[in-house]
């Protein structure tokens, strides 16, 4: 398509076009009104004028005759810029007067009449008057006019203000135009760039924000609010795949490692038994963590929406605490719940589940075994459980009364593979807060950990409403 | 108990290694390698279960499983799938399937799972209100257990862990199966969540009993029989 023809097929040109028309429809009306209301004024004026003339000039036929008329007459004509006058007798000779005019104009009519004269001095150029006639004792008829030469003249004036008027306003119309056209293509242009470039690969491209707050400016947020998410989940994606590549290496080289001493040793039946089942073991733990990422990946992908429904989460809470308290018990950690009856809510219940038993498996964990030496322990070490709403959230928190994480490491557990100094030596991936902070995004809520002092409390917050805002609080 | 098996799977290694693992356990395997002939091949003979792949060359196995609803064939079928989260489960189940597992899985696994399978159909839906294994005695409608005459106390979860392992005694069940019917969550319980809980029902069932009843198998998970093997 050609730059003309892109654009003659812009909104901003059409409408423009359209604001043209009315504009010079307009301003067409206007003047005519003006030029209308102009003429009638000026007509008003010179009958006026006329009358007072033909009432002076009867009033001295009345007094001195025709005789002092036709003086009179001939005397004004005489002076520069006169009126018109012409007296004619009964059979329709001229006595006195400036025009030539055709006989029957001098007829009786009421009131003002514009006619088409020539002067009897000069060439015979036709002029326009406004004229008026008067029966004179005696059949005479007298004819007094003024030339509306001016009239024309105005009228004139008016055509070419017309006339300028409508150029200057087709010219400011169309550069407008061309300057909005221009401005919108431009911008739009730009957006292009930028999806050009981010389709190229380029994910940081954005658009510029003219700060007009105009419709195009709120797209262009818009869009970039898109393309920031885009590059979020991108940046989560290599980040994900960097960390496959970096914390799986190890399990993959110790299961090669494992099958190769296998085959280098010695060739008796039980080793490798032995190596074979410490094979499966290696891949087991490998096919958990797999799993464990897809899922995060899935949730943060936020594509596991159709897995939601209507849930009892005091059920959930209360089936997880039932799960894990025996090995809590096992582990000499007494579980304390405090869950009211019921707490409906949407989402998924499978994920929301196992957030909450990772957070617990996390709990037992790192909480203090009885007798375990970890320092002196006074308040039993229990593990409170508990669910209650706040607000238009509901809370799941889980608090132990373990080491807790020092305040400049909690936003990084998060992340997945973290795992803090201490915790290598036991057992796990760490990836139990990442993806229960994953399913905490998926629901539009967030996972907070907090000082229990001490120990850890982690907050799982969900928003009672589904599809609520995202907001970010805590 | 002999089955009948019919594995629809297009990766030829994986199929291999499914029919000689199942013929090692006792049973009999076929395999059909797409959609369509598992679908005639489904249609025509007369399997106990069948193990369909989700996806499969010339017809995928949610359609085939579909198709087989529609023509009224009920062989149990349990999907293979490297689809392995909660909703494609949801999908598959939905679909007509009659039990879900994600690939990469144990042999024991689906083993244990197939043999649940074809023991249902071969049973029937109708249940038993009473179960029995060697001088333990679990009675559905009462809610009671007696081990050798004498009344076990139990708590409600145990109560239906021992009423899953009794429905399925002589058969190996599995730490997920167990969390999948007993607690109704599909995730990997990482940790040995299940097996504290079976040790506490072992405490009660067998303890101070000369024969213990709930084995465990290794590898695999656990089976409530007469006698150790």
């Amino acid at each position: 398509m050609t730059a003309l023809g892109k654009l003659l097929r812009t909104t901003a040109f059409k409408l423009t076009a359209a604001y043209l028309v009315i504009f010079v429809l307009f301003a067409g009306f206007l003047l005519g009104y003006v030029a209308w209301n102009a003429r009638n004024l000026l007509f008003a004026q010179v009958d006026s004028t006329i009358e007072a003339e033909a009432r002076g000039l009867a009033d001295a036929a009345s007094q001195g005759g025709i005789r002092r008329l036709v003086g009179l007459i001939e005397r004004r004509t005489r002076q520069p810029g006169s009126s018109l006058y012409l007296l004619v007798t009964p059979a329709g000779e001229t006595v006195a007067g400036n025009i030539a005019i055709p006989a029957d104009s001098l007829e009786l009519f009421a009131g003002a009449r514009q006619i088409t004269y020539a002067h009897t001095d000069d060439d015979a150029r036709p002029h326009q008057a406004l004229v008026r006639v008067f029966a004179l004792p005696g059949g005479f008829r007298l004819l007094v006019g003024r030339d509306i030469g001016e009239a024309e003249r105005l009228r004139g004036v008016i055509r070419r203000a017309f006339g300028w008027a409508l150029s200057l306003v087709v010219v400011m119309a169309l550069l407008a135009g061309w300057f909005v056209t221009r401005r919108v293509l431009g911008r739009i242009e730009a957006m292009s760039v930028t999806a050009r470039s981010v389709m190229d690969g380029d994910l940081s491209g954005r658009i510029a924000v003219t700060g007009t707050n105009d419709e195009l400016d709120r797209l262009a947020e818009n869009l970039n609010a898109m393309l920031a998410r885009i590059e979020l989940l991108m940046a989560g994606l290599k980040e994900v795949s960097d960390n496959i590549a970096h914390d799986l290496k190890t399990p993959l080289t110790r299961l090669r490692n494992g099958a190769e001493a296998a085959l280098r040793g010695p060739h008796d039946a039980a080793g490798y038994r032995r190596a074979l089942e410490g094979t499966i073991e290696e891949a087991d733990g490998l096919i958990r963590v797999f799993n464990a990422l897809l899922m995060i990946a899935r949730a943060e992908a936020g594509s596991s929406h159709d897995g939601m429904a209507d849930f009892d989460l005091s059920e959930v809470v209360r089936d997880m605490v039932e799960l894990y308290e025996p090995v809590a018990e096992e582990a000499g950690v007494p579980l304390r719940l405090e869950v009211p009856a019921t707490l409906p809510l949407h989402g998924s219940r499978e994920l929301i589940g196992q957030a909450l038993a990772n957070l617990v498996d996390n709990a037992i964990k790192h909480a203090p075994r009885v007798g375990d030496g970890d320092g002196p322990v006074t308040n039993a070490p229990d593990l409170l459980v508990k669910a209650a709403i706040h607000g238009d959230r509901v809370e799941i928190v889980v608090a132990d009364r373990g080491p807790g994480i020092p305040e400049a490491d909690r936003g990084r557990v998060l992340d997945r593979f973290v795992r803090l100094e201490g915790a290598r030596s036991r057992p796990g991936f760490g990836l139990g807060l990442s993806l229960a902070a994953a399913v905490a995004r998926l629901h539009g809520g967030t996972l907070r950990l907090e000082d229990n002092a001490p120990g850890l409390r982690a907050i799982l917050a969900l928003p009672v409403r589904p599809g609520g805002p995202h907001d970010g609080a805590g | 108990m002999r089955m009948k098996i019919l594995i629809v799977e297009d990766d030829p290694k994986a199929a291999a290694y499914l029919v000689k693992a199942f013929a090692e356990s006792g049973h009999l395997a076929d395999h059909a390698a797409d959609g369509l002939d598992g679908y005639a091949m489904a249609e025509s003979g007369d399997y106990d279960v069948l193990v369909v792949d989700r996806m499969l060359p010339k017809l995928d196995g949610l359609s085939l499983i579909h198709g087989l609803r529609e023509q009224r064939i009920e062989t149990p079928v349990l999907i293979l799938s490297a689809l392995g989260q909660v909703d494609d489960r949801v999908k598959g189940l939905r679909a007509g399937g009659d039990d879900y597992l994600a690939k990469p899985y144990a042999f024991s696994e689906l083993l244990a799972r197939i043999e649940v399978l074809a023991r249902r159909r071969r049973t029937g839906p109708a249940e038993e209100t009473r179960y029995r294994v060697a001088d333990l005695e679990l009675d559905r409608l009462a809610r009671t257990v007696l081990r050798a005459s004498k009344p076990i106390d139990l708590q409600p979860r145990e109560f239906r862990l021992l009423e899953y392992l009794m429905k399925h005694a002589g058969q190996v069940v599995t730490r997920t199966m167990l969390l999948e019917n007993v607690w109704d969550y599909h995730f990997d319980p990482q940790t040995n969540v299940i097996d504290v809980h079976l040790s506490r029902l072992r405490g009660k069932i067998d303890k101070g009993f000369d024969r213990p009843l709930i084995h465990t198998v290794r590898g695999a998970g656990y089976v409530i029989r007469d006698g150790a093997r």
